[in-house]
């Protein structure tokens, strides 16, 4: 069934298509991959999804659990259970690693959070009076961002390169959580580059220059994408009538 | 109200119920209005306090190479809706001694309070001394406040002073700190000040690096809502080879509040190094993004951030 169902999306910025026409259902409790190369609208998708500031003036829909989130603010939309990682989390000078997670949790104790910091591979007692600042690695930020996503008990999680800045250990800590979140029924769809992150998927969409090409199996768009779209020196601009798959 | 009284009183509008609750061997000096109503001493500690028209002077003296193992808590209140105090403070700590103050200034329901310091700090070559400094204010606005100091830090010696407003409205608040560093002394000055309504908020702080090695950070931070307004000027000037110095000043601002940071740095000398950091704005939008994004309301992010802000957690720290 699903969850999440864009229909004939469009999104531009002065002037210029980033979406074009997209049209994708995102299944309840299966982890999705959005892949394409830079520029392909990947991340605009996500913002649009989420209507961050500036993304919400979009053409046509997006229904979640069949509800239209035209004119839905990005914290009623949060509070309908979606969510977004960033690429790159923000930091937080002076807040706490126990506050920021526990920020959109019904639960704030800290001992609920310091479970959270460790299913991420982070001891509780280390992190959770520290900073969310600039005193804390790339990959220690992105996984106390996940953990304040675990806190909210999300239905739909939008991730923006999941693997960006981290380490090989810290990304199967996030692969844990990421299987965690699936089986407690969410939804999760990744927008990725990395072929390590792919292969969490369930299923998998392939977009270039705004639109989108293909869909299905994992290893298929995969293994095109490794392909062709990595070493393509025609960017964003797809073979119209070649088959891809 | 007895002297006796008067301390419950001060202790209880800062959130302590039982001024026994103070351990016996935390040193203790309260004072309300112009009188010093509770005096406790620790061995290498010796207060003389003599009481004025309109307030007290004070001498504090810490004694050479002693430790002192718990903060000595100073309360400095106006208890009444209006009122004057002015504490002339007189404080040096010994060579190689160390010692620290948690300073509450409370004035709980001041309409027309006047609250006013002028300090002489000395503190000799390496010893220790931070001043911790927590202000609870009335929700009127009818406070002022102005500390000045003057303060020495001599060779290898530290220097760490915090000013928070933890309660009520800033109202008018004008402090004017200025220090003079000595070789391989440390200074850290830090101003963490939320203000609303017309609330007027100024900050001087001057750091004078005369000695090599000589170390100096400037700290200000502050929110600003409705009509509120700040001026922060944070000067840090290096002669001292090799001497460090950095200013950070942080400033949100909300609604129709003003805010102006003039940071200024000076070096004297080609082998030492300032650097500063201002930033002043509206929230951060990625930041407020996140939280929304986490089902905050706008309000409640925009609290959050500036708890963040205001939180000893938001110390200078260097790339």
């Amino acid at each position: 069934m699903s969850l999440l169902s864009i229909q004939n999306l469009s999104q531009s910025f002065d002037g210029k298509p980033i979406l074009d026409g997209l049209t994708m259902d995102f299944w309840e409790g299966h982890i999705h991959a959005v892949v394409g190369p830079n520029g392909a609208g990947k991340s605009t998708l996500a913002n649009t999804i989420m209507g961050l500031h500036g993304y919400t003036n979009y053409g046509g829909e997006i229904f979640f659990d069949g509800q239209s989130l035209r004119g839905v603010s990005v914290d009623a939309r949060a509070r309908m259970g979606i969510t977004l990682a960033w690429q790159e989390p923000a930091r937080f000078e002076g807040l706490s690693v126990l506050r920021f997670v526990g920020a959109g949790s019904k639960r704030k104790d800290p001992a609920h959070v310091k479970g959270l910091l460790e299913a991420l591979g982070l001891e509780g007692e280390r992190y959770l009076h520290r900073s969310v600042d600039r005193t804390l690695s790339g990959g220690e930020r992105k996984r106390i961002e996940l953990a304040s996503i675990l806190a909210m008990e999300p239905r739909l999680i939008l991730m923006d390169e999941p693997d960006s800045g981290i380490d090989v250990a810290a990304l199967d800590y996030i692969f844990t959580a990421l299987s965690r979140l699936k089986n407690q029924g969410a939804t999760v769809i990744m927008i990725t580059h990395s072929r390590a992150v792919l292969e969490q998927a369930d299923h998998a969409f392939l977009m270039c220059n705004g639109r989108l090409r293909e869909k299905g199996e994992i290893s298929k768009i995969g293994r095109y994408f490794i392909d062709r779209c990595i070493p393509c020196d025609h960017i964003n601009e797809p073979d119209e009538e070649e088959s891809i798959l | 109200m007895s002297s006796s009284d008067l301390v419950a009183a001060l202790l209880q509008s800062i959130g302590v119920d039982n001024p026994h609750g103070l351990s016996d061997n935390t040193a203790r000096i309260e004072v309300h209005e112009n009188r010093v109503v509770g005096l406790k001493l620790v061995p290498g500690l010796k207060v003389d306090a003599d009481e004025t028209d309109d307030g007290i002077n004070v001498e504090i003296r810490v004694e050479a190479g002693v430790r002192l193992q718990k903060p000595v808590h100073i309360c400095f209140g106006v208890l009444p809706e209006d009122g004057r105090q002015h504490i002339d403070l007189d404080v040096r700590i010994h060579q190689d001694a160390h010692a620290s103050f948690l300073a509450h200034c409370t004035f709980p329901n001041a309409v027309d309070v006047r609250h006013t310091m002028t300090a002489g700090i000395e503190v000799e070559p390496g010893a220790h001394y931070a001043y911790f400094e927590r202000h609870v204010h009335g929700t009127h606005g009818g406070i002022t406040v102005i500390p000045e100091a003057r303060v020495i830090v001599h060779d290898d010696a530290e220097f760490t002073t915090e000013f928070e407003l933890i309660k009520g409205r800033a109202g008018q608040i004008k402090f004017d700190y200025e220090t003079l560093c000595h070789d391989r002394s440390v200074v850290e000055m830090t101003a963490r000040i939320s203000g609303r309504a017309d609330d007027r908020i100024e900050i001087h702080e001057r750091a004078q690096l005369l000695g090599d090695e000589a170390k100096a950070a400037l700290i200000s931070h502050i929110a600003l809502r409705d009509d509120a307004r700040a001026e922060i000027y944070n000067d840090v000037t290096a002669y001292g080879a090799r001497a460090r110095g950095h200013v950070d000043c942080k400033e949100i601002v909300l609604d129709r509040a003003i805010a102006k940071a003039v940071p200024m740095v000076a070096v004297h000398n080609p082998t030492a190094h300032v650097t500063h950091e201002a930033a002043i704005g509206s929230v951060d939008s990625r930041q407020l993004q996140t939280l929304l994004s986490r089902g905050l309301t706008e309000d409640e992010a925009t609290d959050l951030i500036i708890e963040g802000l205001l939180s000893k957690k938001a110390r200078w720290t260097k790339d």
